[in-house]
């Protein structure tokens, strides 16, 4: 099938970026080092804050090392090679091909993200979890549906990041939009603090923005915060805002392509 | 709405210089029997763009742009024709109205029986498109990951691929290319890629935008040689932009002018050098400085530069006389003769025909 040779593709030409992929594990432990460390600081003062205790808290920090470049948690701000095509109108190529652009774009960003996952997730988390004390499950059910979890998170940080993208149909530098976005993804996704930790209404409200789904929802699915109904609550959390991104991104690109076919970009 | 061939388009029966009419001299291979339809049909198609110009510190001033301002034209199945034009004339709009991702603004087009902005999906399947400046390959993997790729994105039936790319790999040279990735390709080498990628699906019609441009002249006469055998023996109907007047002279017996959105031109390159009353230029040089050379039939002298001068001559006419009728009287060192500059050719056409 095309898109799953697309996924496939895109798999194989992250794995050959060999350099770029150990660099990133590098660059992952140290940052989860730091993070681990203040998270200790701040667990140390303020047992239980958020309802975590502290080797739930520092798996919270190695899980957000392992999902940040599958995700994309610090790519929230766009899509560099979609907007690049759009900007210098190689997307007409694109266009006139018998494939669907977000299905492309979608399976395209599946295939790194899976690279991502085993290729930089997989050795921050070892070492945070030789290093720190941890709050892994044992239950291979809950690994399963962390998995699903995750799948999830993917498709809805693709969404967002496509109709990201998308606003370079209208804008001729998509650099302003992109870095606002990568800043709400970044404090959104609970990549800064577990989202859990915030009080009041401001809690409930970023709880339930689509950034959630991209680390929080995942992290607390692994650390057993939603159980049986409630884990599948947060799934269907997480698949009903991939619905809503993606048709947004539907419409978009239905609106950006019209626009491009009856103006000429 | 104009219709195009009447008074805009000055075919080579104008300029006398050939006979036979342009749709005919469009047909390579089969001639077009009598009545068909053509292949590709335009009739006083229009693109109109509409763009905001800065017109003073926040007032922004909506003006129209005829990117392509009625055309009309036909080419029937399997042939071959050449679309020139300068730069901004409209002929990569032509070529994105004709795949279907620009809807034109009036007029009729039909590639296939099918209108291209409707159906674009479907007659994709029966197109192939090379764009000379952005590729379709994927930049990091190998050339043969793309073509797995298109096999699967155009449900090439596997028995029809492995013969097509069997073909390709073999007339433009890939067999070492396949296992590199696409990014370590040469300009060259790439475009061969690219044109294999477009003819993989078995097209009916193959738009190729700039395919020589910023190739060697190996590589030009590599993908030369392979459109006239895909033309020839598939009957791919070719529909070629381009820059360079060798790959017209090469590829194609007719060939269309466009400028400013325009059809100025429409029959066979002899013509177009009539109609454009295109010069060549003999560049010789003399043992010595003299005046400049004269009572060289058919020829003027242009420049002298010290002992070099140059004699222009209508391109139509043979240059053998000149230059013996120079060798004959003067002290000849060397010569060359330059061809015409296509650009010239069209830029005077253009100039002629704004005038009353």
């Amino acid at each position: 099938m095309l898109y799953a040779a697309v996924a496939a593709g895109s798999f194989r030409r992250y794995a050959t970026y060999r350099i770029a992929t150990a660099s990133g594990v590098f660059t992952n432990t140290v940052f989860g080092f730091i993070l681990a460390y203040t998270y200790i600081a701040l667990w140390t003062e303020r047992p239980h804050l958020g309802g975590y205790d502290l080797p739930q808290a520092l798996t919270f920090v190695w899980t957000g090392q392992a999902l940040l470049a599958a995700t994309g948690l610090l790519i929230g701000g766009g899509m560099d090679e979609l907007q690049e095509r759009i900007r210098s109108g190689d997307i007409a190529v694109d266009l006139y091909r018998p494939a669907d652009l977000q299905l492309w774009w979608l399976a395209a960003d599946l295939g790194r993200a899976a690279f991502q996952l085993l290729g930089r997730g997989l050795v921050p988390m070892a070492v945070g979890t030789l290093v720190f004390p941890s709050a892994l499950p044992a239950s291979p059910v809950t690994w399963l549906l962390f998995l699903v979890s995750v799948a999830l998170g993917v498709v809805v940080g693709f969404a967002l990041r496509y109709l990201v993208a998308l606003t370079s149909f209208w804008l001729l530098d998509g650099a302003g939009v992109s870095m606002v976005a990568g800043l709400m993804c970044l404090f959104f996704s609970g990549m800064v603090l577990p989202l859990n930790v915030f009080p009041g209404g401001f809690g409930e409200v970023v709880r339930l923005l689509p950034w959630s789904s991209m680390l929080q929802v995942p992290a607390d699915v692994l650390l057993g915060v939603h159980e049986g109904v409630g884990a599948a609550r947060a799934l269907a959390f997480q698949a009903g805002w991939a619905v809503v991104l993606l048709a947004s991104g539907r419409l978009v690109q239905s609106v950006a392509t019209r626009k491009v076919v009856v103006q000429g970009g | 709405m104009r219709s195009g061939t009447g008074d805009t388009v000055r075919g080579p029966e104008e300029a006398g210089a050939v006979s036979h009419d342009p749709e005919e001299s469009g047909a390579v291979g089969r001639g077009p029997s009598g009545g068909e339809p053509g292949f590709i049909e335009l009739d006083g198609v229009e693109k109109v763009f509409h763009v905001r110009r800065k017109a003073g510190r926040l007032r922004r001033v909506r003006e129209e742009v005829r990117a392509v301002d009625g055309i009309s034209f036909r080419v029937p199945r399997g042939a071959m024709v050449g679309y020139i034009g300068p730069n901004g004339a409209g002929k990569s709009t032509t070529v994105k109205m004709l795949t279907g991702i620009l809807v034109p603004s009036g007029g009729r087009l039909r590639v296939a029986g099918i209108d291209p902005a409707r159906e674009r999906t479907r007659l994709a399947r029966r197109v192939g498109v090379v764009f000379g400046q952005r590729t379709t390959l994927w930049w990091d993997l190998p050339l043969r990951d793309s073509y797995e790729l298109v096999r699967r994105m155009y449900r090439i039936p596997e028995a029809a691929y492995r013969r097509n790319l069997e073909r390709c790999v073999e007339l433009l040279d890939l067999e070492k290319l396949l296992p590199v990735p696409v990014r370590q390709l040469s300009l060259g080498q790439r475009m061969r890629g690219d044109i294999a990628a477009a003819l993989l699906h078995d097209p009916e019609v193959l738009y190729l935008d700039e395919p020589t441009i910023g190739l060697d002249v190996i590589s030009k006469a590599k993908v030369r040689g392979f459109l006239r055998e895909v033309n020839a023996e598939r009957g791919t109907t070719v529909l070629l932009t381009t820059h360079d007047l060798t790959d017209i002279e090469q590829l194609c017996r007719r060939v269309m002018v466009i400028d400013h959105g325009r059809l100025v031109y429409d029959g066979g390159l002899d013509g177009l050098h009539a109609v454009g009353r295109s010069e060549r230029t003999l560049v010789v040089d003399l043992e010595r400085e003299l005046p400049p050379i004269e009572g060289v039939p058919g020829a003027r002298t242009v420049k002298v530069e010290g002992p070099r001068q140059w004699l222009a001559f209508p391109a139509a006419q043979s240059a053998a006389p000149v230059v013996s009728a120079v060798a004959e009287r003067y002290p000849l060192v060397d010569l060359s003769v330059r061809e015409p500059d296509i650009e010239d050719v069209i830029s005077r056409m253009y100039a002629d025909n704004t005038a009353p």
